[in-house]
């Protein structure tokens, strides 16, 4: 009988161990260069039915990830964002104009822009993502060849845009003209795809917190990309995500850029509506 | 990797004379460290940045040999001592012998 | 770049494979570069510290600090990897603090040792284990 106590106690602290915190630290507060405060947790938007609560992947990652992304300075993204800032002004094209040419100063004119991106573009008649937005900008207006979709040029670019809407809440219209790509996108997070028969909910949904490996599942918020990943240390793309998410549960993907992607990046951004840009944060 | 290669380093351009203060460095860099393979199984021959320094008024403030166990986008913090006005010189040594510079000039205020 | 989990794990049975050969003349381990650093002298167990992660997100990213007041060089070695040589930060006289931080590859769980060279030419260590996890999806 002496023996029961001691082994109930180890069983009872394999179980705590075992049902540990799903977050490092559920107190942590993401403020970059102690003047930005991001919002990393918040209440669902209203559409999404699954969540109360929708959280930034910065709440899933360990003290020492998290803490790259509190200074710029720290943040191995922004070596990129140099990059892109002297792209913005590189004269390209037939016309000879730069970004800078229609744009100014990318800090001022771009404030916002990556908050209400995915977005209806009624003169094109479709939904654009910040993306085509640029590739549109560099044939029509800078007649300049596009870069590719999940190119190292477009992240850089893409994060760079992103920089001057930090901190502000992500504001994606689904109604109107929208909507119907929204829906689409819907309709794509809730199917099931590949050998695995896995749907985005059913990791990002039902499971996030959870360990998948020796890893945390997060909700796959879109409101830090691009973002930087200490795995393959340069900046990924939303899309470039989803289909590395698609093949993991080994279906054929779709293609970055295809309009299964566009709707669904529409969608995901949806989903993190409140939570704040991050762009470009940093993952694992 | 003489190409894309872009420092950025962080010191305040004001302190006081004696100071001593942080300092940041980052670059863009592959740091190739040799031990990997390509797809036909040849291995990749090792590409790194081997030495960093920071200098301050031509006095050593920090020499750091650098090997393949270094990440890619090599990242410093480090401390200086800051006697008076002068320019800090950051200097990264590549295998292939090219050399990135970076300077940043600090006033006493 | 980037190592893929069978690059690493590669690595790693690379490095076990070696450290259980009888005969190590064609590789040199830690202690033998950490013997080779100190001219053998003895290594106190206290005056350099260093600060890791216990668990690493990612081995290909892991942020380090080293500090050892008094030190006039601080090297690191990773015995885990294929060459367990990191860094060697050599202090000069207008170092602020006999500290650094950087972010180092490990190819597997491993020590990861400091070793200072302090200026009354004595020399210190420090050792921690850092577990390096394999990552979630194509991780």
């Amino acid at each position: 009988m002496k023996n029961i106590y001691p082994l109930t106690a180890i069983a009872s602290s394999f179980l705590i161990a075992l049902s540990a915190p799903a977050k490092a630290d559920e107190d942590a507060k993401l403020v970059v260069n102690d003047e930005i405060e991001m919002v990393t947790e918040t209440a669902a938007p209203s559409h999404l039915e699954g969540l109360d609560t929708i959280y930034s992947g910065w709440t899933f990652r360990t003290d020492e990830t998290q803490s790259l992304q509190m200074d710029d300075f720290d943040n191995p993204a922004f070596v990129f964002v140099d990059q892109a800032m002297d792209a913005w002004d590189k004269v390209e094209g037939s016309a000879e104009k730069s970004c800078s040419s229609c744009h100014g100063d990318v800090m001022e004119s771009m404030k916002g822009v990556r908050a209400v991106y995915p977005k209806w573009n009624e003169e094109a008649g479709e939904v654009r993502t910040l993306v085509t937005q640029i590739n549109a900008c560099r044939t029509e207006q800078m007649g300049a060849e596009p870069w590719g979709y999940t190119s190292g040029k477009m992240a850089s670019m893409e994060a760079l845009i992103s920089v001057p809407s930090r901190g502000m809440p992500v504001d994606v219209a689904i109604d109107g003209p929208a909507q119907s790509m929204w829906a689409k996108g819907k309709e794509l997070y809730y199917t099931r795809f590949g050998q695995l028969e896995l749907s985005c909910a059913n990791c990002h949904e039902d499971n996030y917190g959870n360990m998948i490996r020796a890893d945390h599942l997060s909700q796959g918020q879109v409101n830090g990309f691009p973002v930087y990943r200490l795995k393959n240390t340069k900046l990924n793309t939303a899309h470039a995500r989803f289909k590395g998410c698609v093949r993991d549960t080994r279906a054929e993907t779709f293609n970055p850029g295809s309009e299964e992607f566009i709707a669904l990046e529409l969608y995901v951004a949806s989903r993190g509506n409140g939570l704040s840009v991050e762009a470009p944060s940093v993952r694992n | 990797m003489a190409s894309g290669v872009k420092p950025r380093v962080k010191v305040p351009s004001s302190v006081s004379a004696g100071e001593v203060i942080e300092i940041k460095t980052l670059i863009s860099h592959k740091m190739e460290s040799g031990q990997r393979k390509d797809d036909d199984g040849n291995t990749i021959p090792r590409s790194i940045i081997n030495r960093f320094t920071c200098t301050f008024n031509g006095e050593t403030v920090i020499d750091v040999t650098m090997e393949p166990a270094i990440s890619t986008n090599p990242y410093f913090q480090f401390e200086a001592k800051v006697p008076e006005a002068g320019e800090f010189v950051f200097t990264w040594y590549d295998d292939d012998g090219s050399v990135y510079e970076e300077k940043k000039s600090v006033t006493i205020g | 770049m980037e190592f893929s989990r069978r690059e690493t794990l590669a690595l790693g049975a690379g490095a076990a494979a070696l450290s259980m050969l009888p005969l190590r003349s064609f590789a040199a381990t830690a202690d033998e570069m950490i013997a080779e650093f100190t001219g053998g002298a003895d290594l106190a167990q206290d005056g350099v510290t260093l600060t890791a992660p216990e668990i690493a997100e990612n081995g290909n990213t892991v942020p380090i600090e080293v500090s050892a007041p008094g030190a006039s060089e601080i090297r690191v070695y990773a015995t885990g990897n294929p060459t367990p040589p990191v860094a060697a930060f050599a202090f000069g006289p207008l170092a602020g603090s006999r500290a650094a931080s950087t972010r180092i590859r490990l190819a597997e769980t491993q020590n990861v040792v400091a070793v200072a060279k302090l200026e009354d030419g004595s020399f210190a260590q420090s050792t921690k284990l850092i577990k390096v996890t394999i990552g979630g999806c194509g991780g």
